[in-house]
């Protein structure tokens, strides 16, 4: 591709200077500056709403556990506490799930199942958020309610973890709702990983006498592992950010139980809970520090994932 | 493509110049029934205005109508002094309807459930958590109660219900003194829903489950509701007689307190000792388009037919005489 | 010699069997993961279609607690906010993937792919609330124009991101014929790359609005909703995903009934969207899994 300096030398050796060029330039490079001005605004927007309660609280903010609206107080742990854990909980369920699938549509599958079947698996990636918010309150919620949470109770009960009255929904139902939701994420992620490993390395190991799993297990798995972590990042990055289902299923409480069945809330979910109604400046600038929060921590996971992505390519190309 | 778009564009912000006056308003989910139906009476006599109104919470409809995003908010709990005086204009608290919050459970009881305040207070603050604790069956000898774990269902969004009821608990009891207000900090292991919707869908779909909840909501649930214990030791069903007569003998003090009154534990006979206004705010000063219409609903929704169909939906109609009260406050507002 | 071939013959037994299981396993999983996704639809469809009948789509929504009314309002509203979410989005992001493709090297184009990346990260709720405050509160009103500019700034780095990967693929002799023919540059980039690889453009803006239109929570606090026809973009605007969660949240089985018609009509919606995409795409001959 030509630079453009180089572009304008030739011009100039014929004299001839191309006013429209130039003007396209322009109306680009003006069109780039009104979307780098709204990002900044944006940050801007989330930075000074951020201060307010920050300059008070300042490091506290995130260790503390308390958040009352109603005395002023807010502590935003409740809500890291109940992302984070969410979002593990979801990965540890998807992510063998997807790992295989993944593995089925490159190694097993043939070209003729793959094909639909990956087409199944995208299909399950655009479905909204609210319509998954809505299957797991009236399907989700109650099939844990009367099945699984019993199953727990009765075998795990004793350990705290998985104690409570089974409500359905909770931090588990939350939790599998986001499992479901990510899934075809790291699933995409991994197949592309998989798809990327050299067959030669996959011929050598059979040569040695493998069997299909052992294959999968040498080449596949330990070649593309790190892609594998690229994906779960992608799909835990996925995980933070979801609003919908989440606040839907998730029980609503600013509150760290120590069972998965009791209710939560998630940065998210409070965000889109109480942004309407704050009117104390104290409770919106806790919103917004909590937004930015959000905002930070999805950014430094997609990162992450991108900056794996890029050297697993880069090895396995070689 | 484009061109349609373009037109499709052109001619929606057309059409706003032409289109009847649009009235927002959002706030209280006990209101939403009675203004959407409202509304929807008012409208096919009245076609120039059209009114919208979503139900997001007191809370958010007061937040949003300081802002200005809307003309006018629904609340059950007045506006605090220090959000009223952040208002350029003052707020106009119009009692149009009142209500009564219930204490609505899903659990095999015989027959309706007895309760007064203190145990009340005890159940929805962690400190009785079964069906069967000796407390209710006390109260409750002939039902019989099951050995069941007791969920509790609050508000999780600001809610005038919730500042109702735990204003109510508050009078009640010593141990929720200063623990009331539009948004609580319930105890660890209750459950949170948005709008007395969300908290009417909890009770409904889990066993065990109690919740505080107004009368409409619960009545179009099929919910029951508990009877509870008033000032003079009765044990009172909530219903549109019960909830009038807490608002007997209380003009003086509304209109000293420019409608702002509170109507639990109410000491009157007969008297449902949780009931409550539910309040149309609006500016004292509003621009003359959409003030016009705005004080022609009021004065409708103060009106007779009006209020007999609110009685007809499980909401009950205000007082003549503090609505006689309210219609003067509402011929006072200023139209620039 | 013979226990030597034991040995080989039972460590290969073991094996065999580790494979087997581990394919059984693998099978398992696989059909586990396409599970939820045929019992939403299942649901979504059996739930839905119950309640899809003419008043679905051509009433309001009734008074609180009444029977009928229907979701019509919510749908115009709904075509209404991705119409005008495209009109920004669409010229806005495919020019800028095409300055970030053709432009690599201008100073503007690396600031530029920073700030699309970042934006692709911002929570939906975070951009919602970042337009309630900038556009909702000084106008005074909620609007289908708050919505749109919502739904604007998450579609944007998608169509912009996806048209650079798209333009980039574009072999530089093209480029290169375009310019030898005395072509200037902008004539090179509109008619010559742009053009040749329209449709998989047009398939990133296609995937794009698919995402945005099942968007909820900043809709929530920017066009808020409405119980009436949409009337002027000024004015709040009721969508198909915000009148699914008021509806879902609600106590009212009729409501709850119409909720999931509005799901079914939602997920088709962007189902159709999708296998459009997929029909372009196959007129490139571009697979965007292998690329």
């Amino acid at each position: 591709m030509r630079s453009l300096f180089s572009f304008l030398n030739r011009e100039n050796k014929r004299s001839e200077i191309r006013h429209s060029d130039f003007a396209f330039v322009f109306f680009l490079r003006s069109i780039a500056s009104l979307i780098i001005i709204v990002l900044i605004f944006l940050l801007l927007y989330l930075w000074n709403g951020s201060l307010p309660i920050l300059k008070i609280t300042g490091f506290k903010f995130f260790t503390d556990s308390n958040w009352d609206p109603t005395a002023d107080q807010y502590g935003a742990l409740p809500f890291i506490y109940g992302t984070l854990l969410t979002a593990v909980v979801a990965l540890l369920i998807a992510t063998p799930i997807a790992v295989s699938t993944a593995l089925f549509l490159t190694e097993i599958a043939s070209k003729k199942i793959a094909k639909p079947f990956g087409f199944l698996i995208e299909m399950l990636s655009t479905i909204p958020s609210v319509v998954y918010g809505l299957w797991g309150i009236f399907v989700l919620a109650p099939f844990v309610k009367i099945y699984i949470q019993p199953l727990f109770n009765n075998y795990l009960g004793f350990i705290p973890f998985f104690k409570g009255p089974p409500f359905g929904i909770g931090i588990f139902s939350a939790s599998l709702i986001l499992a479901v939701m990510i899934l075809p994420t790291i699933t995409a992620v991994c197949r592309e990983v998989f798809l990327s490993i050299p067959t030669t390395l996959r011929e050598g190991v059979y040569a040695l006498g493998s069997t299909r799993w052992e294959m999968i297990k040498t080449a596949v798995l330990e070649a593309g592992f790190s892609g594998i972590l690229a994906a779960i990042a992608l799909g835990f990055g996925r995980a933070m950010g979801e609003t919908m289902a989440v606040t839907m299923l998730i029980g609503n409480r600013a509150d760290i139980a120590f069972s998965l069945f009791a209710p939560g809330a998630t940065m998210a979910s409070v965000i889109a809970n109480e942004s309407p109604e704050a009117t104390s400046m104290l409770h919106v600038s806790s919103l917004s520090a909590i937004g930015l929060t959000l905002f930070i921590v999805s950014l430094a996971v997609s990162g992450i994932s991108r900056l794996i992505t890029q050297l697993t390519k880069r090895r396995l190309s070689k | 493509m484009i061109r349609i778009l373009t037109s499709l564009v052109a001619f929606l912000s057309a059409t706003s110049l032409y289109a009847a006056v649009a009235i927002n308003g959002s706030g209280s989910t006990f209101a939403e029934p009675i203004y959407t139906k409202w509304f929807s009476d008012y409208q096919k006599k009245h076609a120039n205005a059209q009114f919208n109104y979503q139900g997001v919470g007191s809370g958010a409809g007061m937040k949003q109508l300081l802002e200005g995003t809307v003309d006018f908010a629904g609340s059950d709990d007045p506006m605090k002094a220090e959000d009223a005086a952040k208002a350029k204009e003052q707020v106009l608290h119009i009692p149009i309807a009142m209500g009564a919050v219930v204490v609505s459970y899903n659990a095999p009881i015989q027959g309706a459930l007895k309760l007064t305040g203190p145990v009340l207070a005890k159940i929805f603050d962690g400190r009785i958590t079964k069906w069967n604790d000796p407390e209710l069956v006390k109260l409750n000898p002939k039902a019989t109660l099951p050995d069941l774990a007791i969920v509790v269902a609050t508000r999780s969004d600001s809610s005038g219900t919730t500042a109702v009821f735990t204003e109510y608990l508050s009078k009640v009891s010593p141990e929720w003194t200063g623990k009331n207000g539009k948004t609580v900090k319930w105890f660890t292991g209750s459950l949170g829903a948005k709008g007395n919707a969300g908290v009417a869908g909890l009770i409904k779909q889990n066993a065990g489950t109690i919740g505080y909840v107004e009368l409409v909501y619960a009545k179009e649930n099929n919910l029951p509701f508990a009877l509870i214990e008033n000032k003079k030791g009765e044990f009172i069903e909530a219903s549109n007689k019960s909830v009038s007569t807490a608002a007997e003998g209380v003009k003086k003090e509304a209109i000293e307190n420019n409608f702002k009154i509170s109507l639990t534990d109410s000491a009157q006979k007969g008297a449902y000792p949780i009931s409550s206004f539910t309040w149309m705010l609006v500016f004292e000063k509003m621009p003359k388009d959409k003030g016009a219409e705005i004080v022609n609903f009021a004065k409708w929704a103060l009106g007779e037919e009006a209020q007999k169909t609110a009685g007809s939906i499980n909401y009950s109609p205000v007082p003549k005489e503090i609505r006689a009260e309210a219609l003067k406050a509402v011929g006072k507002i200023k139209l620039q | 010699m013979s226990s030597l071939n034991s040995a080989l013959h039972s460590t290969l037994r073991k094996r065999r069997f580790k494979n087997n299981l581990m394919t059984f396993v693998i099978y398992l999983f696989s059909l586990i993961a396409i599970i939820p996704l045929f019992l939403v639809f299942f649901h979504i469809i059996k739930n839905g279609s119950s309640s899809l009948n003419l008043d679905f789509f051509t009433q309001l929504p009734a008074p609180v607690g009444e029977p009928d009314g229907g979701m019509a309002n919510s749908i115009v509203g709904s075509l209404i906010l991705i119409s005008l979410a495209s009109i920004i989005a669409v010229p806005l992001g495919i020019l800028a993937g095409l300055y970030l493709s053709e432009y690599t090297e201008d100073y503007f184009a690396s600031a530029l792919r920073w700030t699309v990346d970042l934006l692709m990260s911002i929570p939906s709720i975070v951009v919602g609330l970042f337009v309630y405050t900038s556009i909702v509160v000084p106008l005074k009103s909620f609007s289908a124009l708050a919505g749109s500019i919502a739904l604007s700034i998450l579609m944007l780095p998608i169509v912009a991101k996806t048209t650079e990967e798209v333009l980039k693929l574009t072999p530089t002799h093209i480029r290169e014929a375009g310019l030898a023919l005395g072509l200037s540059r902008w004539r090179v980039i509109l008619f010559v790359v742009l053009r040749g690889k329209s449709s998989a453009v047009l398939t990133g803006v296609v995937l794009a609005l698919g995402r945005v239109a099942g968007e909820t929570a900043p809709l929530l606090v920017t066009a808020f909703g409405n119980r009436n026809w949409p009337q002027s973009i000024f004015q709040p605007t009721p969508s198909l995903p915000v009148q699914i969660y008021n509806y879902a949240i609600s106590p009212y089985e009729n409501w709850h009934r119409q909720a999931w018609a509005g799901a079914l009509t939602l997920v088709t919606l962007i189902f159709v969207i999708n296998i459009l995409t997929r029909l372009i795409f196959s007129k490139d001959g571009l697979d965007k899994n292998q690329s």
